[in-house]
């Protein structure tokens, strides 16, 4: 039988997590370097329904654990299952997404197998000479990188953070599904979901899938100055972020809020408007692709990690800017 | 009830440099903090303690003056305090820092709850909370933002990516505690004082009957193989102008990187 690799195909809802198709992606490329064989696991009432999307990005096998336990994430069954799972097949590597579910659910399996789990990864690589997962995270909010292996213990865990890795389709899907037996008998039922609430703000729910995020400071002055960084996201189609100073000062909601004590964001373009560039700030923002700081004082730390710097009063270059994007859509 | 914290002694993020020959961080001179996040989960304790009676006991692991963290949490309220702490237990990662801190719990008793915070901000895993729950056999609910008691179980409010959930838990169980839960309370002049004083209980490896394999770096499946500096910024630029020169030169440069 040949080693295998195996993604936790996350699902709330019925619809699988977007970091899934990214561990896909880049598993099929450890797949090539390793030899061992890209697979997924899913827990859900019938995953019969997310084979072929999981085919499509690359699995080979699915082990579908199907049973109405587990039509949401309940820590006890989910990792308990998996366990035994792990246990009876042996998989070299299991990756799952930094998402509240994953980084709930691999530490509680990782101290049930003794194996061991590298958090929230931006990098992964295989080593051919030992068969070691390189995992590559960021540590104190960002400002150090370490490369953390498990040499002894198999299978080697790391929680995967979103949208770092691509989403890449195959060209001729193909997979087996594997049906395993689930048996939560032996299981107390000692938790229960009872209720789930969703937030209604459509801007904050798109803050951790967005391709561009426009945040407000404390330099936006005043509460009614968030309007310039609403008209510019509007302008661009982005996401509305925001520094702790300004939720704090009550400007805007706290589901707004980027950094260490706020969400964790990676677009494609991040715009910081009036943010001085904290520690904590950048913690939540350091790892989006081009980081854009407009700024009056040319000594603040946001430019220390911005990609383009723009020197001036927010004031006057963020309408400039509204007009001229919206002048040249015609 | 009988309700744990567990706290980690952390460097004061605002005051940290990075030494950029080793890429370790500068600790000399750096005060160091509680975690922030676990002054949110002492909070919680507290406020279920203040509630319903009981004790809350503070638990650390790490180097001898770790102790100072949990002076600080007497001083907020806390009623005891434990450390643990031996040359055994260094180089720990979270299933080895899980296993020994389970392990003292343990021999604490009986503990209704235990509650930590939702990561620590120098190691930022986030993975010690269930794993000591895993260790405890409790259950774990993570992102707790509000915990009540509702008969023989608790009533959890769970902060997720898009909204809330609310949980039903049965005692005992585990909690890790996010920052929008509270804020702690100020320390009582009167606590101060006290703690001061406060006999700290410390354990070593001896004391918690632990297997050697199992704690600090022995028991660690992982291994940081290398630290480094994130990577630079190549092509970096900066712009000055006038307001109309800056907005057009900014929408020039996003089209040059294909990212507008
Ligand atoms: C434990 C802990 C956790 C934290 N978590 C977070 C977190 O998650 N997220 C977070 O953001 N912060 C966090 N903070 C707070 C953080 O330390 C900073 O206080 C905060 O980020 C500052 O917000 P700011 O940049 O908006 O404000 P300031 O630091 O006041 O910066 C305002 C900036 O606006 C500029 N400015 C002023 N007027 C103009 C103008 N007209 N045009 C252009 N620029 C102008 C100024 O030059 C300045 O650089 C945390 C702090 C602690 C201690
Ligand atoms: C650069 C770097 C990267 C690392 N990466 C990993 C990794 O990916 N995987 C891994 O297994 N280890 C890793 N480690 C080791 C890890 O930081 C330590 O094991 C640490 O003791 C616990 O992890 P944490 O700081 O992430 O705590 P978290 O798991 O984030 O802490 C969560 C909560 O647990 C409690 N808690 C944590 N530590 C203690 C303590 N000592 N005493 C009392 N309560 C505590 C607190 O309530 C805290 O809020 C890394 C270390 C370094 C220096």
């Amino acid at each position: 039988m040949s080693k295998e690799i195996w993604v936790f195909a996350e699902q709330r809802d019925g619809v699988l997590a977007g970091v899934v198709k990214e561990l896909l992606s880049k598993g099929r490329e450890l797949s090539e370097k390793s030899g061992f064989e890209l697979c997924a696991v899913v827990l859900s009432e019938d995953g019969g329904v997310f084979c072929d999307e999981l085919y499509k990005f690359g699995a080979k096998k699915v082990y579908t654990l199907d049973n109405a336990k587990f039509s949401y994430y309940q820590n006890d069954y989910y990792s308990r299952s998996i366990a035994d799972l792990i246990k009876k097949y042996v998989p070299e590597i299991v990756l799952y997404g930094a998402t509240s579910i994953g980084r709930s659910l691999a530490p509680t399996i990782a101290a049930m197998l003794h194996v061991g789990l590298t958090a929230d990864c931006t990098q992964l690589d295989f080593d051919v000479e030992n068969g070691n997962l390189l995992q590559t995270r960021p540590a104190f909010g960002g400002n150090i990188m370490a490369t953390i292996v498990s040499p002894n213990h198999r299978p080697q865990m790391a929680t995967v953070r979103s949208n770092v890795f691509k989403k890449e389709p195959v060209d001729n899907p193909s997979g087996e599904r594997i049906v395993c037996e689930t048996n939560l008998d032996g299981i107390p039922e000692r938790m229960r979901r009872v209720e789930v609430i969703k937030e209604s703000d459509a801007n904050t729910i798109d803050l951790n899938a967005a391709q561009y995020i426009v945040s407000g400071g404390r330099g936006l002055g005043a509460p009614e100055n968030f309007k310039l960084v609403y008209d510019l996201a509007a302008e661009l189609g982005a996401a509305v972020g925001a520094s702790r100073a300004t939720v704090d000062a009550g400007w805007i909601s706290h589901h707004h809020q980027v950094g260490q004590t706020g969400k964790t964001v990676c677009p494609v373009v991040y715009i910081a408007c009036g943010i001085s560039g904290a520690i904590q700030h950048l913690a939540g923002m350091q790892s989006s692709d081009v980081i854009v700081a407009i700024n009056k004082d040319p000594s603040a730390p946001i430019f220390d990690v911005a990609d383009i710097g723009l020197i001036g009063d927010l004031h006057e270059v963020v309408p400039e800017l509204i007009r001229q994007l919206a002048a040249a859509k015609g | 009830m009988k309700i744990a914290v567990c706290i980690k002694q952390v460097p004061d993020s605002d005051k940290v440099t990075i030494d950029r020959e080793t890429n370790r961080l500068n600790r000399t001179g750096v005060p160091s903090i509680i975690n922030p996040f676990d002054e949110n989960a002492l909070e919680m304790a507290l406020q279920l303690r203040d509630l319903y009676g009981g004790t809350v006991t503070v638990i650390s692991m790490g180097p001898p003056q770790a102790e100072e963290a949990l002076r600080t949490a007497l001083a907020h309220g806390a009623d005891e305090a434990v450390l643990l702490s031996d040359r055994k237990f260094g180089g720990a990662d979270t299933w080895a820092t899980s296993y020994t801190i389970s392990l003292a719990i343990r021999k604490l008793g009986d503990f209704d709850a235990v509650f930590f915070g939702k990561q620590a901000i120098d190691g930022d895993t986030a993975q010690v909370g269930p794993g000591v729950a895993n260790f405890l056999d409790m259950p774990v609910v993570t992102y707790a933002k509000s915990v009540v008691v509702e008969g023989d179980h608790f009533k959890v409010e769970k902060v997720t990516e898009d909204g809330f959930e609310i949980w039903e838990v049965a005692k005992p169980a585990a909690f890790t505690v996010v920052k929008e839960a509270n804020e702690l309370r100020m320390q009582s002049l009167r606590r101060k004082m006290a703690a001061k004083k406060a006999v700290i209980t410390v354990w070593g490896f001896d004391d918690l009957g632990a297997d050697v394999g199992l704690v600090g770096l022995s028991g660690s499946p992982t291994k940081v193989s290398k630290v480094f500096a994130p990577p630079v910024k190549t092509n970096k630029a900066t712009i000055t102008g006038t307001p109309a020169e800056m907005a057009s030169e900014l929408i020039k440069k996003l089209k040059e990187r294909n990212v507008l």
